[in-house]
């Protein structure tokens, strides 16, 4: 089982979409205004991608190599044309908001780039964890986003809440005179949150990295004093 | 390019910093004297953050605190902070701008020298963004003592007695005449009846600001004779200002403010002798710090004239900022003995 720990760790931090491999920046810059819309593109970013790998899954065997890519785009132009007309159909007002972002998940580059990387080369089961795993990797990073540019942008969580639950309403968290931060709001915001979160990714890595190296020396030699203590940002 | 006796002693950081501080005084007095005291609040809550930023970046990132701390580099960005904002900008607003510039504009990027972009505009541009009715709390020239301003400084966010004490800067009430021109059934605004019906034109460019703008220019000149700045900078910033607003005001006088209102409105003496002439983020070469100064006068002047922001110059700088790297890299100088082109080979 140790294969699929790997599928779901990859997914979900070692080669995460958003702080990894940076995929999927355009819808990341474009609806992580709040943690709803985030959280509303990421759902439908996983089922995609679920569905798109199990079916690409399923058929590789029958896929030209040579033509493989616009099977793979015909397939996930489908199945994104599914999600798009049941979240009009169902989810009316969230479909206003989310607009052309539900069709543009078939330019989404994090589902082509697993179906060609990893669903046209694996089974069925370990395509469709990879799938999840991937989307799960974007929903988590895009929901942190869209939480944070909405709480310091205008001060409320879950605002919009109320157009998948009609009986829930967003909490205002900070104080009602808190004046907002618009620069949060817009495109710019989304790009410093989401270099802080690669920084503070790339740093835990390069802290994790660097004690497990000062371990592996002192199992060498024992005798030697344990490094000195780093400040956290050394260059 | 150094004359000779070539025996030099190197300046140091601080002492250039200081006499930068130093020569900010004169434009600070008439500062004080027409908007008053807030200022000093400012610059004191504005420098503090500072200090406190930069010993936290420091400490965080390993390097020696007192070396970098007493060089003064940060407090020239907190001043620099102040003077540019409003002086009855809730006190919240200036540390927020000075820990952007400091944190991110200048120690994400590597510290002291490393910045591209120049620290106190990163902070001025994010705000201005972000607070666009904030940062124009700018007080009628003697019109509230110093207590109301504490007050307003650190009262609440929403003041709703402050319409009657702030007013519209010369930029912004000259923006507002004419773009409002067309739509008002009155007789048609020109520059000459927008200035001559506002109370906040003074001779030049605006009652208060042309004192101020002076005696930043003081300031700016002494830097100059002290050698802390070259004359290419400010002065390119000045003449392509000047000649940008002479020859639209000499077309079209009814729609473009003539050179004086121009160069001693705004911000424009600051950032000729204070901001452009950033030695981390400017140009460094002297082609090219011509260029880059010619560069940031001809935006500012297309943002006052066309844009939507008041004054331009922070924008102006910072697009600049970009374009350093590539300035640099085509006005290097000839190194004496090779040729101006082709290879390596004197």
């Amino acid at each position: 089982m140790s294969a699929f720990n790997d599928i779901a760790k990859n997914g979900f931090w070692k080669q995460n979409p958003l702080l990894v491999q940076l995929l999927g920046l355009c819808p990341l810059l474009a609806i992580s205004t709040s943690l709803v819309n985030a959280v509303s593109l990421g759902l439908a970013t996983i089922l995609v991608m679920l569905l798109a790998n199990l079916a690409i899954a399923s058929l590789r065997a029958l896929i030209p190599y040579e033509i493989r890519i616009p099977v793979f785009v015909l397939i996930i132009a489908a199945l994104v044309t599914v999600v798009d007309l049941s979240f009009n159909a169902f989810l009316h007002d969230l479909y206003l908001v989310l607009g052309i972002f539900i069709p543009l998940i078939v330019t989404n580059c994090i589902v082509l780039a697993r179906v060609e990387a990893f669903a046209a080369k694996n089974g069925l089961a370990a395509s469709t964890l990879d799938g999840v795993m991937m989307g799960a990797g974007f929903l988590w990073v895009i929901a942190l986003i869209g939480g944070l540019r909405e709480l310091i942008g205008q001060g409320t969580l879950f605002s919009g809440i109320e157009m998948i639950f009609p009986s829930l309403s967003g909490i205002q968290v900070l104080p009602a005179d808190y004046p907002g931060f618009l620069i949060m709001m817009l495109p710019p915001g989304a790009f410093f949150t989401l270099g802080l979160l690669i920084a503070g990714r790339n740093w835990s890595e390069a802290r994790a990295n660097q004690r497990r190296l000062n371990q592996l020396k002192q199992a060498e030699h024992p005798g030697d004093k344990p490094a000195e203590n780093i400040p956290p940002f050394a260059a | 390019m150094s004359n000779s006796p070539y025996l030099l002693k190197a300046t140091s950081v601080q002492s250039v910093m200081l006499r930068v501080l130093l020569a900010l005084l004169p434009g600070l007095v008439a500062y004080i004297w027409f908007f008053g005291a807030a200022i000093v609040v400012q610059i004191v809550l504005a420098s503090l953050t500072a200090l406190a930023a930069e010993a936290l970046v420091l400490y965080l990132r390993g390097k020696p605190l007192a070396l970098f701390l007493t060089d003064g580099s940060a407090l020239v960005t907190a001043w620099l902070i102040a003077l540019s904002f409003p002086p009855l900008a809730p006190w919240w607003l200036v540390v927020l701008a000075t820990l952007t510039a400091i944190i991110v504009a200048k120690h994400l990027y590597g510290g002291l020298g490393q910045n591209p972009f120049n620290p106190a505009m990163v902070a001025f541009a994010l705000m201005i963004v972000a607070y666009p009715q904030l940062m124009s709390r700018w007080p009628v020239p003697g019109a509230v003592d110093f207590a109301t301003q504490w007050g307003i400084i650190f009262g609440p966010y929403a003041n709703h007695a402050l319409d009657a004490i702030t007013m519209a800067t010369p930029l912004d009430a000259l923006r507002t005449a004419l773009h409002s021109a067309g739509t008002l059934p009155s007789a048609p605004t020109t520059v000459v009846s927008a200035l001559a019906n506002n109370p906040a034109i003074g001779h030049l460019a605006g009652r208060g600001w042309e004192w101020i703008a002076a005696g930043y220019l003081v300031g700016g000149l002494w830097l100059m004779q002290q050698r802390i700045i070259t004359w290419h900078l400010p002065t390119a910033f000045l003449a392509t200002l000047f000649l940008l607003s002479g020859l639209a005001s000499v077309i079209n006088p009814a729609d473009f403010a003539g050179p004086l209102f121009h160069l001693f409105g705004g911000g424009a003496m600051l950032a000729a002798f204070f901001i452009v002439t950033d030695p981390v983020s400017a140009a460094t070469t002297p082609c090219g710090k011509l260029i880059f100064a010619a560069g940031v006068a001809l935006l500012t002047w297309i943002i006052r004239c066309f844009g939507a922001y008041p004054d331009g110059i922070a924008f102006a700088v910072l697009l600049m900022n970009i374009a350093v790297p590539l300035i640099d890299m085509a006005t290097q100088p000839r190194v004496f003995g090779y040729k101006k082109t082709g290879d390596d080979v004197p």
